[in-house]
């Protein structure tokens, strides 16, 4: 057990606090807001320059080219946090497609792809859920038919976030119907501008559009945007599902949030008493920061089992699972915590925190079952984790 | 960075629990349960050949000088097999007489067995507690534990400060749910202590990062045992363990313990180093375990249907055991109002 880094880390944290002070002046405003806007971008690339974006990206491809080091990446998410510095752009394109390209794309579709996508420049969305495979996902029916060196996509898929803004789709369709349903499945890339392509904003209860329908008829693209080969689309999408499940129930950022709520219980009064002074909500506080706590060292485990190379076993598997449920109760708190007025929402004098609680306290149900469902992580835990016996298959009618 | 056990660690653990199949069984335990003086002797000094006594004094006074990490660990071992120990008692004992060294070289000789009379540390009852008048102290210590064939006894008075006195003989057995460990009324008429260590606010902090230990142990115990029973029990043509009801039952279990085992291996490193988070992380530590084991307890029970609540699986017995440890030293309301309190929440 050691918990302290070697000085050489603590010298590396030390210059990214120090990259981080120089041009701190040169982040994002709250005004810069939206995709492509140019100070975002331009903030990016500065980021990749000094190594705090696209770190282990190959220079070739616009990124910085520095060693895969989990410790440098963990210690650059620590210093964003620590310093409220605007951090790296996020999205589906950066965490999931490139990740895929960089491990199974050509030539040329690194080349064509990843420099622009890290840059903030080129917006991607995923096409993989549709109205009739969610947590079947492998029962997709999207169809792709060859015609000559082009595929014609007829189907819909749903949840797909930034539909609207990309320019780019990567997408499950079906190539071949008379194959396994985990074997007929290509993993393609086609231009989000590609005659045929119909999006429908899909209002959540949020109240906002967070997701998207999005509709293909008879929708031509060149079968160049396949990545690896056909039909082994499956193992392609498996591959960065695994980045996906990483990035839900991080605990860092849920104790980001309980600390905000600490400094909500403490700043807001009712009947003249601090909230925290209320043994009730003191309480549910405190229960709630011993899973927060418990959660955070659960992430040093994990940590630890990727330093040595070795798999986190059940410390990694129940990470979205309880991470999202804690987030969510987090919310609820809050809201409990200020009582009649937890119901405000949107705008008005007295709405707190800009409504961010209660939003958190919807969009945060939405993550409990995205990206897996609560009850898909259960049977992960139990077959993965426990051994346990998977549900036996029915019998065809 | 390193976040995990040492080979030294694990190596512990492995041996602990090998000595523990044997001489806890749960046939050695259901003899414990009744009173069998053999079998009891057995356990005892099978633990005493282990070297448990001695684990956390420090070397200089002839212990063994481990960290409360690897305290952790044995009272871990302890509770995945319901054994009774003096362990407990011991570590914490050595814990808070760090300025003692003639009584530390008495545990790690095994001349010295502290029993444990702490509950007035957390909760005073009417009719019970004890105070210090004129250098001695009278009154009445409920739940002592370990009194049995102690040669002293830590207590703690009135204004919850701790004092060694040398063994009482005025002691009478309370019967609690769990008969596997012994826990007495103690009355003091005049006894003068022999040491008043001043432990500050790490004494509580240890006690029930101990416990929560404990119960980590126990309540993977109950884990495992569900897993296997339902990987064997058959019901409609199948075994359970392939129905979601009965494996996301199992799956919520470890979801809950996981982040559990990784808090008290956290709060305990803490301590041990004199981060002055420790004391926080312990009580937080307890708080949750205290939760978790209550829910695990129970789901395990319901995984084994009605075969779990009867005696003769024994699920009861682990039952018992994180039920008791949820009181112990202070509930979980107690020891998160503290957690509260260390980091100055309170107004």
């Amino acid at each position: 057990m050691k918990l302290d880094l070697d000085p050489e880390y603590e010298a590396f944290r030390a210059e990214v606090s120090e990259t981080l002070a120089k041009n701190r002046h040169l982040a994002p405003k709250s005004e810069d807001k939206g995709y492509k806007n140019a100070r975002r971008i331009a903030w990016q690339k500065l980021l990749i320059e000094h190594g705090l974006a696209a770190r282990t990206i190959p220079k070739a491809y616009g990124g910085y080219g520095g060693e895969p080091d989990i410790l440098k990446a963990r210690i650059i998410a620590e210093e964003f946090a620590r310093t409220r510095t605007p951090g790296p752009m996020a999205g589906q394109g950066i965490s999931m497609l490139v990740p895929t390209l960089l491990e199974l794309g050509t030539e040329a579709q690194k080349q064509a792809y990843i420099r622009p996508t890290i840059e903030g420049e080129m917006i991607w969305c995923q096409g993989y859920s549709e109205p009739g495979a969610g947590s079947d996902l492998a029962a997709l029916r999207t169809s792709a038919v060859e015609d000559g060196d082009h595929y014609v996509i007829n189907g819909s898929k749903i949840w797909t976030s930034t539909a609207k803004q990309a320019d780019m789709i990567f997408c499950l369709v079906r190539t071949d119907p008379t194959a396994k349903k985990h074997e007929g499945i290509t993993y393609i890339t086609f231009p989000m501008s590609t005659p045929g392509i119909e999006v429908r904003p899909l209002v959540d209860m949020t109240g906002s559009a967070n997701f998207n329908e999005v509709f293909f008829t008879n929708v031509r693209v060149p079968k160049s945007g396949v990545i690896a080969k056909p039909n082994i689309g499956w193992q392609v999408a498996n591959a960065t599902l695994t980045h996906e499940r990483g990035m839900l129930g991080d605990p860092n950022a849920t104790k980001a949030r309980f600390l905000e709520l600490v400094t909500l219980m403490k700043d807001e009064s009712v009947n003249g008493q601090r909230l925290i002074d209320n043994p009730h909500l003191r309480d549910r506080l405190m229960k709630l920061q011993s899973e927060v706590y418990a959660m955070q060292a659960n992430g040093l485990r994990i940590t630890t089992s990727r330093l040595k190379g070795e798999p986190a076993g059940l410390a990694g598997l129940i990470v979205k699972l309880n991470g999202c449920d804690l987030n969510h109760e987090i919310a609820r708190l809050a809201i409990d915590a200020l009582g009649e007025l937890g119901i405000l929402y949107e705008d008005g004098e007295h709405l707190r925190a800009d409504g961010s609680w209660q939003w958190r306290y919807m969009y945060d149900l939405g993550l409990i079952i995205g990206g897996g469902t609560a009850q898909i992580q259960k049977n992960i835990i139990a077959e993965r984790g426990l051994d346990m016996p998977r549900e036996p298959k029915l019998a065809k009618a | 960075m390193e976040f995990a056990l040492s080979e030294d660690q694990r190596l512990l653990q492995d041996s602990l629990k090998g000595v523990l199949a044997g001489a806890a069984s749960l046939d050695q335990i259901r003899k414990i349960a009744v009173g069998d003086a053999d079998a009891s002797n057995a356990l005892e000094t099978a633990l005493a050949d282990f070297g448990l006594a001695s684990l956390l004094v420090p070397e200089d006074a002839g212990g063994l000088g481990l960290g409360l990490l690897d305290a952790c660990l044995v009272q871990e071992a302890l509770g995945y097999h319901i054994a009774p120990s003096a362990f407990l008692a011991n570590a914490l004992t050595a814990t808070a007489l760090g300025s003692y060294p003639d009584l530390l070289n008495l545990i790690a000789a095994g001349d010295a067995k502290f029993g444990l009379a702490v509950t007035e540390m957390t909760s005073r009852r009417d009719g019970a507690g004890l105070s210090l008048a004129k250098g001695k102290l009278s009154g009445k210590s409920l739940l002592a534990m370990n009194v049995e064939g102690a040669t002293h006894l830590l207590v703690a008075d009135n204004d919850a400060h701790l004092h060694v006195v040398e063994a009482i003989k005025d002691v009478v057995q309370m019967r609690t749910i769990d008969k596997t460990r012994a826990f007495h009324e103690v009355k003091y008429a005049g006894s003068k202590p022999v040491a008043s260590p001043e432990t500050g606010d790490r004494f509580l902090a240890v006690a029930r990062l101990l416990i929560a230990a404990d119960t980590l142990g126990a309540a993977q115990a109950m884990i495992d045992k569900a897993v296997a029973y339902a990987a064997e029990r058959q019901q409609f043509g199948r075994v359970i363990g392939s129905f979601q009801a009965v494996k996301h039952m199992c799956a919520e279990m470890a979801a809950k313990l996981e982040p559990g085992r990784a808090l008290v291996w956290h709060a305990a490193h803490a301590l041990d180093i004199g981060d002055s988070e420790g004391p926080v992380m312990a009580n937080l530590a307890k708080s949750y375990m205290a939760e978790a084991g209550t829910f695990i307890a129970r789901t395990s029970t319901e995984v084994h249907g009605g075969m779990g609540f009867t005696d003769l699986v024994g699920l009861h017995y682990w039952y018992k055991r994180i039920g008791v440890n949820r009181q112990l030293f202070g509930s979980p309301e107690q020891a998160r109002e503290t957690a509260a309190e260390l980091q100055d929440l309170l107004a």
